[in-house]
């Protein structure tokens, strides 16, 4: 259900644009076509700017601010094999109420689990605002026919899932079937329906250069994806500064062209509150504040919340508390 | 936790750098012979920070008198300095480079105050660079009989050099450690606005153990620099600043055989075709005319944009600057810093009026400007022609003129006719055309899918009235080589 939003241009111009994009995706030599008429991207460029973005210094009531924002756009992750209904219900326990010694500290936004726990975590978290994300479609490698992705989709849509979080198909990608990235990722969505916001997760770190990134963030949002999100966090490279800009250029120009807004999702490897603030500071100068929030930004993440915390009653009390004043999940 | 009550807005809170790191004395004196002295007549000047106007300190105004004495201490210290093994000399070097490097926070913030630029930039950029500066030309000091002069390469003598009130210290790092490295000793004049990095440095010396009268500072006004420049025991005259003093200087050392080497004003092409990196490129325009409020001798201060991604990039480039921060240089989170002066916030203003009057259409993003110090918003104009004051004249100062072209051919053609010559860009994802109409342009560097970059060991220098002589890199050895 991709918010639609008023165009800066003409709101008719958005709507033939629009249009105009369902061409692009009528045969995979349009598709390849438009991906490959996209700007490229200069790697030292984008890095140097989302590394200048980083030395932005965040501090007092900016900071305080970041903090809180950032814990409110955290999808709390746990996805390993040694999951259990156990572990589910403290993760979501601890979405609900991230500091026990402070509870004006805000909820993270949902938790996200493997669709076997969507059950579990939706009965934890029943009557509060925190959604329950599921990765779905034979993640994290995707290597599955379609049929078992959208069974596996509609499971944990049954079972309760507000979001669903799917992976590309990598190897089409390379392969440069696009047109069979985009149709695999149109089915999940109808599968999604208007039950949940569907996430699209790309894995960055396999696509390997910022112009796939770029063309697959393309494919994502004509393919009508809610979010576009950069890892699974189960590779050597997942979200980093740079390909989380140029996901954010993506989103801004997309709806600069159509009018759909589209969220974006860094997940993988920011565990401090500095790497997060840095996050934000890129949505913050690079889409501005109608992003600001967790409907437009999420963070995958599991250990960033803790520092989150720590860094939060450093602020409120002016010294550190330490890993034990803070729980573990 | 602090007032959450406006969630919406992510409002940088201010993030100034401490002050606290530097101690500028309320008075100077001229640096010669290893020694600070008070000017002969005693007189004096203040420096003042541009964006506030408070003033920082008194210097002294050197005298053609002075001028003499300092010639005459670097002279005195030539015969021994250039007797050293380059070896010896490079020891001198490396440890100024290391002093520049352990003090670079304090220089940083001095250079800021003294200057007007960013803070951001002083540290992530000056200050770096003017380290980076002395250890590379450390490096040749024992190498010379390699650097394709033939053996024994030899000095030059004592070396005049007049430097630029943009970038201060960095300047100075192109003049001093070329010279130095060779065997050369300096007498160098700072600007008249920015005096006091120079004279930090002067302290710098004395605490790396450089012997007396190697470097000699004279601050003054166009006075002393004009002095220098004519001194009759100078062998070589190194200069940045405007093509019109410049010009200056040529005539007064013509029919002398002091060696010269000049690097003047620029009016650089920011060149962007269609298939360009978009995104990169409105960053790199940014950081081309931007960078240091403009006021860069290379900045990309012309546009020329494809006539058919025009009103993309338009888009793109003017959301870009709304994003800047203006504001206290001081503050970390600053992008665009206070002009140097009144006299150049004149310049720029008067120009800038010249492009309104002449018929371009002016753009600038909503940007309050502070009360008191001398500050002008970052401008752009488009519908600009080769005929305007603005697409010819250097500005110095952070004002774009955007005029386009339809073929590569025409790119070029634009780009060159320019008296100047001093920089230019391309922006391309097709390396044939980067490397086809790089080899097309007249201009000292072109830098490719990028713009304002600075390195050491890459030469740096002008075509036409953008000057002659390079510096950095090999190349630079030249300057101070009697070769």
């Amino acid at each position: 259900m991709p918010t639609t939003v008023p165009a800066p241009g003409n709101d008719a111009d958005a709507a033939g644009r629009l249009k105009e994009l369902a061409d692009v995706t009528a045969s995979d030599s349009t598709l390849r076509r438009f991906l490959h008429g996209l700007p490229g991207v200069d790697a030292v460029g984008l890095e140097a700017r989302a590394a200048s973005l980083g030395t932005r210094s965040i501090k007092t009531t900016s900071k305080a601010y970041a903090i809180d924002l950032a814990i409110s756009m955290i999808d709390l992750t746990t996805l390993e094999g040694a999951d259990t209904p156990g572990k589910v219900r403290a993760l979501a326990a601890k979405a609900v109420l991230p500091d026990p010694t402070d509870r004006t500290t805000p909820r993270t936004a949902a938790v996200c689990v493997y669709p076997d726990m969507v059950a579990t975590a939706k009965a934890a978290l029943a009557g509060t605002d925190v959604k329950v994300a599921s990765v779905a479609t034979a993640f994290p490698a995707g290597r599955a026919a379609l049929p078992v992705k959208l069974a596996d989709t509609r499971d944990a849509i049954a079972a309760g899932a507000d979001e669903i979080d799917m992976v590309i198909d990598r190897g089409a990608f390379l392969a440069g079937r696009y047109l069979d990235v985009f149709e695999e990722i149109a089915a999940v969505k109808a599968e999604c329906g208007d039950k949940a916001r569907l996430k699209v997760i790309f894995e960055t770190g396999e696509l390997s250069t910022y112009d796939n990134i770029r063309r697959a963030s393309w494919i994502g949002m004509l393919a009508g994806a809610d979010f576009i999100k950069t890892s699974t966090g189960k590779v050597a490279v997942n979200a980093t500064p740079a390909n989380t800009l140029l996901m954010l250029e993506a989103v801004r120009d997309f709806r600069a062209l159509t009018g759909v807004q589209v969220g974006v999702k860094p997940a993988g490897g920011i565990r401090t509150t500095k790497d997060a603030i840095k996050f934000l500071v890129l949505v913050n100068e690079t889409v501005g504040e109608e992003w600001l929030d967790n409907t437009w930004f999420r963070f995958g993440a599991s250990s960033l919340l803790n520092d989150l915390l720590m860094q939060r009653q450093k602020l409120s009390t002016g010294r550190y508390s330490g890993p034990d004043y803070v729980t573990v999940d | 936790m602090a007032d959450m009550a406006s969630p919406k807005a992510f409002a940088y809170a201010p993030a100034p750098e401490s002050r606290a790191v530097v101690d500028i004395a309320p008075s100077y004196g001229l640096f010669i012979d290893g020694e600070f002295t008070e000017a002969t007549g005693g007189k004096v000047f203040k420096t003042i920070s541009p964006s506030t106007e408070e003033v920082l300190s008194e210097v002294a105004q050197g005298s053609a008198e002075d001028v003499d004495r300092a010639v005459k201490a670097a002279r005195k210290a030539f015969v021994k300095w250039s007797a050293l093994p380059g070896a010896e000399r490079a020891k001198y070097l490396f440890r100024i480079a290391r002093i520049i490097q352990e003090r670079s926070r304090e220089l940083a913030v001095l250079e800021t105050l003294d200057n007007g630029k960013p803070i951001k930039e002083t540290r992530d950029a000056d200050l770096p660079l003017v380290a980076a500066h002395f250890f590379y030309y450390a490096g040749w000091a024992d190498k010379l009989d390699h650097a394709g002069y033939g053996a024994n390469p030899r000095p030059l003598g004592v070396a005049g050099q007049v430097i630029p009130w943009n970038f201060p210290l960095l300047m100075l790092a192109w003049k001093i450690a070329p010279a130095l490295a060779t065997g050369n000793t300096v007498v160098l004049k700072p600007a008249e606005t920015t005096p006091l990095s120079a004279l930090f440095f002067a302290d710098i010396c004395r605490q790396a153990g450089l012997p007396k009268g190697v470097v000699n500072i004279v601050t003054g006004d166009g006075s002393t620099g004009a002095a220098l420049v004519a001194h009759e025991d100078v062998n070589k005259v190194a200069f940045t600043g405007s093509t019109a003093v410049g010009k200056a200087i040529a005539r007064t050392v013509a029919g002398t055989d002091k060696k010269l080497t000049l690097e003047l004003g620029g009016k650089g092409a920011n060149i962007v075709f269609d298939d360009a990196p978009i995104d990169q490129a409105v960053e790199g325009i940014v950081q081309g005319i931007f960078f240091n409020q403009g006021q860069v001798c290379c900045a990309g201060s012309r546009l020329l944009v494809q006539e058919s991604i025009q009103d993309e990039l338009m888009d793109a480039l003017k959301r870009r600057l709304s994003t800047l921060r203006l504001g206290d240089p001081l503050d970390k989170n600053t992008d665009i810093g206070a002009i140097n002066s009144a006299e150049q916030l004149a310049r720029i203003t008067e120009l800038a009026d010249s492009g309104e009057a002449e018929g371009a259409e002016r753009w600038a993003p909503a940007c309050e400007l502070p009360s008191s110090g001398f500050w002008f918003a970052p401008t752009l104009f488009t519908g600009v022609t080769q005929a305007h004051r603005i697409a010819r004249e250097e500005i110095f100062g952070p004002v774009l003129s955007v005029l386009t072209f339809r073929t590569p051919g025409e790119a070029v053609a634009k780009a060159n006719n320019s008296q100047y010559g001093l920089s230019a860009g391309i922006w391309t994802e097709k390396g044939s055309r980067m490397l086809a109409v790089a080899s097309k342009l007249r201009a000292g560097v072109v830098w490719a899918n990028t713009f304002n970059k600075f390195d050491p060991t890459s030469p740096f220098g002008g075509f036409k009235e953008s000057g002659f002589g390079r510096e950095g890199g090999r190349h630079g050895l030249e300057a101070y080589l009697d070769v």
